[in-house]
């Protein structure tokens, strides 16, 4: 049977993406944020999961106002990394794992989690940025990629409750999928970080401190902050960290905290990375 | 629709919602249309004829083609979308994070540095000095 063995929370700075690819990660600026991805990218090479799904959000690129999924999840082959308006990022093609996507979608519908499906959507540096920071830059990507993309941008967002239910409900649905496979979840965005306005550059320190703890101490919590709470306290673009929430809605109960990284800023963000491993 | 909100009170913050995103709809349309190679190099040989092509109000317009970065935010663009119009122009966004807030691309780059804009004083429009 599929494992869901363990959660990855990390950032998805774009900067960070442009950092790996153009050779900068050993500058003074991005050392420090890379030093701290080094023990991330052994676990990664250690466990090597076989199936990746990435929870992350699109920016503009595969959907835009023009449809709005909240939850979007892919069942292609392949996914081509998008032209956010540079070209495309010069990073390998992502491989989906059509049959366990599939599996999960139908699931999740089943379990009334109204699914959006997708067969072609191209994917930008909300996924490809996590897969760097954790795989650096190989020739192929280590791990199929299931893309959970979740609107964060237009508001209402999914609630932090219903995004960790639906997280549970993944669990379920790689819980009884008959192929043994190795799956981790990452949980992408944040941490506090506000990109626009007058308020552009907040970051709030604590509560990013606060929200790492509680994935472990308090999840009930973390659960409950309100779409308002997020954009004051993590600044407007900090409410992408409902998607960790999935992540933890996957998890076990008790899942421990094997490794935490925190750093600002990373462009206008502060950076934060975090493994959990179920017992 | 309702125009008074929670989150009304945060200070220099234009969320994404409804009303927002009604009023926005073209001008950010407009931007993510910068995500093709063709029509950047369409935009860049003559911007105001590429314009019109969208119907954007006559503020819209003028804030797009003034890189007006706050403007386009106060009628109705998201940055997302508007960041765009950066990329085009090979902005970044330090450059433009000053731009909203009114420093210069270094200072704005130094406050990162420095731990990020402080909470202190940011969370309530009440507290603004």
């Amino acid at each position: 049977m599929a494992n869901l063995f363990a959660g990855v929370g990390t950032s998805h700075v774009p900067g960070i993406g442009a950092a790996v690819d153009h050779d900068k990660t050993q500058l003074p600026y991005w050392k420090p944020l890379f030093d701290g991805y080094g023990p991330a990218r052994e676990w990664m090479e250690r466990e090597k999961p076989d199936v990746v799904i990435i929870v992350y959000n699109d920016h503009a690129s595969a959907f835009s106002l023009e449809l709005i999924p909240t939850f979007a999840m892919g069942v292609a082959a392949e996914f081509q990394p998008a032209d956010e308006g540079y070209g495309p990022r010069q990073v390998p093609v992502v491989e989906g794992h059509p049959e366990l996507a599939w599996h999960i979608c139908e699931s999740l519908i089943m379990d009334e989690f109204d699914m959006t499906i997708a067969n072609k959507m191209p994917v930008d540096h909300g996924l490809t940025v996590p897969l760097s920071i954790m795989c650096g830059q190989p020739e192929a990507w280590p791990c199929k990629v299931i893309p959970l993309a979740v609107n964060v941008i237009q508001y209402p967002q999914p609630r932090g409750s219903r995004c960790f239910a639906l997280g549970k409900a993944i669990r379920a649905a790689v819980d009884s999928f008959d192929e043994d496979l190795k799956v981790a979840v990452w949980g992408t965005g944040g941490m506090s970080h506000q990109l626009q306005g007058e308020r552009a550059g907040f970051v709030n320190e604590p509560f990013d401190t606060a929200f790492l703890n509680d994935l472990t101490a308090d999840k009930e919590r973390l659960i409950n902050i309100g779409h308002t709470e997020y954009m004051r306290e993590a600044g407007s673009e900090g409410a992408e960290l409902v998607m960790w929430l999935i992540m933890l809605g996957a998890l076990d109960k008790d899942a421990k905290e094997v490794y935490r990284h925190y750093h600002v800023p990373a462009s206008n963000t502060a950076a934060g990375l975090i493994i959990l491993e179920n017992s | 629709m309702r125009q008074d909100r929670p989150y009304s009170n945060i200070p220099g913050t234009y969320v994404l919602d409804p009303q927002h995103s009604m009023q926005g709809y073209e001008l950010n349309m407009f931007c993510m249309s910068l995500n093709k190679p063709q029509n950047r190099d369409k935009f860049r040989l003559d911007e105001a004829a590429y314009l019109d092509d969208f119907p954007l109000t006559k503020e819209q317009r003028k804030a797009v083609l003034s890189r007006d970065w706050l403007g386009l935010l106060q009628l109705g663009g998201n940055i997302y979308y508007t960041f765009k119009l950066a990329i085009f122009d090979r902005r970044n966004m330090q450059y433009v994070g000053g731009a909203m807030s009114g420093v210069s691309e270094q200072e704005f780059t130094d406050m990162m540095i420095a731990g990020g804009r402080p909470v202190e004083g940011n969370l309530y429009t009440s507290e603004e000095k």
